[in-house]
């Protein structure tokens, strides 16, 4: 029996309290995530559970007890007080995905910090960008990794602590800190900070079509939104063994890489270790993982090694499977049917939202290729493109919207709240974040078009701007074209998404030269590698065409749009504004 | 053989490695599954063997596996140089 049991009879008198429920939270118990995950599971009697198991290159293995969690997770808490950061204070997590990463994110909470988790990969503008417009007070890292924050310190002011986590301490420079948790002195006792549902807690960026990326401040009470989802869409069980494959740079990683399972006492474990479908099923197979939460950039790579290779390894202990971050298409759901015996269920969120939004449930009909239907207490829709009313005819399509008001709902961005109003259809541009997010009146967009079938179900359409999903990452163009024409050869960009069998989209780069270079093979992969290295292997566009000049119009605004029908074969609609043809 | 060999090696410790990294990279030494090119990195390093050796890899050919080691990777390009 799944936890969730009738989705229809969900419906029904929903009260987001039921979360608490699930949780067996009280009222007067403290709502602080690093103690939820860890201190609470263990007060509950579980404390010699596994809460981790993790491997890594090299048949590395470790595992850990939520007390082991508990008291490590307290020694991070520890330090960074002890280094004087306070409540509110931003905490960067930037490390590959190794015990230290999760262990100090609960020890980030505890103490009252904000914990603003960077995925590894960034190079050094990306991450320049992140920590500046955080003002982050503290960077967690590794030996591998502090070389990036070392070339951008200087220009980061309110940077008072680079603490490295692992590593040889001799390789350190002055003003870098060493600790390895694990060999401190266990610190048994701290005393967590006392939050409430909206206090800060963690910090994710997202990208945007213009300007930086924006910085989606959550707080505590997403534990609600996250804990309720995760029993009821991935219906975690006691005795699971649960595998969340994203990365805790993005907000699958923290939500339901961290927070979902271990708040529910799951057992889960990390793979840190590139991409090959046999060391995944391997993975699989020698954990015995019973709950899986992957991405379809993933599945349609392991497509691509066929069944046959699924077939020399032991699955039967995987009993279900669930998708995020791009749609999942029908023929990924179908191909793992045959591949598991089971379906993926696509799971629709994003990093505002904190938590699932509109899903597929245990027990509730799949319609491959479909998004599922709302969360119970989620009121969702689509909205007229012109009106922004909500479209009330079956195959209209819209831009998904909801109610704002769940648990997991962001807070604010960062520093910007402008851009956060401007998510809120016909919000005053003056309102306060507080009413907002709880203006029942108010539709929250989410920037995706999709449409509804007579049934209820979403389907996906398409992103209603510019940014990239690419292998389930957005991807800022504004941030790339910046980057490129830092290149010396480079004059203009453009940057836009490029359909991809595996990615979805991948980036593709239109630009015109300085003079005095040519564009040869070599140029080409000098500029790959230069967004590669400054931004991300994500940013690095995958093709690069030059071009005499770029399209823009009369007043000299480059035309993505125009740049991306074409490579996407579609109508290239009124050129009317066209500089010239 | 030998030749392309440390060609391929130079050009991932230029690229994908930092000056003072401790890895110690070899021709059999793991590259997608260690993590010192990933996925999305593997597209340059495509586009260099292509260009450098002038040849054309098929999509379905340059997969993780064919691209852990710079002794695999040798394979590919050698079968696609006629070799």
């Amino acid at each position: 029996m799944s936890n969730i049991g009738s989705y229809d009879e969900r419906l029904e008198g929903f009260d987001w309290n039921i979360a608490r429920d699930v949780l067996d939270l009280r009222d007067d118990e403290l709502l602080n995530i690093g103690h939820m995950a860890s201190d609470r599971i263990c007060k509950r009697g579980m404390g010699g559970k596994t809460a981790l198991i993790w491997e890594g290159f090299g048949d590395a293995k470790k595992q850990y007890t939520f007390d082991e969690l508990r008291v490590l997770s307290n020694g991070f808490a520890k330090k960074l007080q002890d280094a004087g950061v306070k409540p509110g204070d931003r905490v960067c997590v930037f490390m590959d995905k190794i015990p230290a990463l999760y262990i100090s994110f609960l020890g980030i909470l505890k103490m009252g910090g904000v914990a603003q988790p960077l995925f590894s990969a960034f190079g050094d503008d990306s991450l320049e960008v992140r920590l500046k417009s955080a003002g982050t007070k503290a960077v967690l890292t590794t030996q591998k990794h502090v070389k990036k924050v070392r070339k951008i310190r200087q220009n980061l002011p309110e940077l008072e602590h680079v603490i490295v986590v692992e590593g040889k301490p001799e390789k350190l420079k002055d003003g870098e800190v060493f600790f390895d948790v694990e060999k401190e002195s266990p610190v048994q006792e701290f005393e967590c900070f006392v939050s409430d549902e909206d206090t800060p807690s963690v910090l994710h960026y997202t990208s945007g079509t213009t300007g930086q990326p924006k910085g989606a401040q959550h707080a505590h009470g997403s534990v609600l939104g996250q804990a309720l989802t995760a029993s009821w869409v991935l219906d975690l069980q006691d005795e699971d063994i649960y595998w969340c494959t994203a990365d805790p740079g993005w907000v699958t990683g923290t939500s339901y890489g961290i927070i979902g399972p271990w708040v529910l006492g799951v057992t889960q474990c990390v793979l840190d270790q590139g991409f090959t479908s046999a060391r995944w099923y391997k993975f699989i197979q020698d954990n015995a993982i019973t709950v899986w939460y992957s991405a379809p950039t993933a599945i349609r790579s392991l497509m691509r090694d066929g069944t046959k290779l699924v077939k020399q390894y032991d699955m039967a202990a995987l009993r279900h499977l669930c998708s995020v971050g791009e749609p999942l298409n029908a023929e990924a759901v179908v191909w793992s049917e045959e591949a598991f015996g089971k379906p993926f269920l696509d799971t629709f969120w994003q990093t505002e939202t904190g938590s699932m939004m509109i899903t597929n449930y245990p027990g509730m009909k799949v319609k491959p290729g479909s998004m599922g239907k709302p969360f119970p207490g989620i009121t969702a829709a689509v909205l007229d493109l012109k009106t922004n009313e909500p479209l009330t005819e079956p195959g209209q399509v819209g831009l998904i919207a909801f109610r704002p008001g769940w648990p997991s709902m962001f807070r604010e961005y960062r520093n910007q709240h402008d851009v956060y109003a401007s998510k809120f259809v016909g919000a005053a541009a003056d309102a306060k974040p507080e009413d907002l997010r709880n203006d029942q009146d108010l539709w929250y967009v989410s920037g995706d078009r999709a449409s509804i079938d007579q049934d209820g179900y979403y389907w996906f359409v398409g992103r209603d701007d510019d940014v990239i999903n690419t292998g389930g990452h957005l991807v800022g163009p504004f941030e790339i074209e910046s980057a490129l024409i830092e290149h010396e050869a480079i004059a203009e960009a453009a940057v836009v998404g490029k359909p991809d069998e595996v990615n979805m989209e991948v980036v593709k780069a239109f630009v015109t030269l300085n003079e005095g270079f040519v564009f040869d093979d070599m140029l080409e992969l000098g500029v790959m590698n230069f967004i590669r290295k400054s931004l991300s292997p994500l940013a690095m566009p995958q093709e690069i065409e030059v071009m005499e000049k770029l399209p823009k119009t009369r007043s000299g605004k480059i035309l993505r749009r125009y740049l991306k029908a074409l490579e996407w074969g579609e109508d290239v609609g009124d050129l009317s504004t066209l500089e010239d043809d | 053989m030998e030749e392309m060999k440390g060609i391929i090696l130079e050009y991932v410790v230029e690229e994908y490695l930092d000056e003072d990294d401790d890895d110690e990279v070899g021709f059999d030494s793991p590259l997608i599954s260690s993590g010192i090119v990933d996925s999305f990195s593997m597209v340059s390093l495509k586009v260099f063997l292509e260009k450098k050796f002038k040849i054309k890899l098929p999509d379905d050919e340059a997969t993780p596996e064919a691209f852990d080691t710079v002794d695999s990777i040798c394979v590919l390009v050698n079968k696609h140089l006629g070799k």
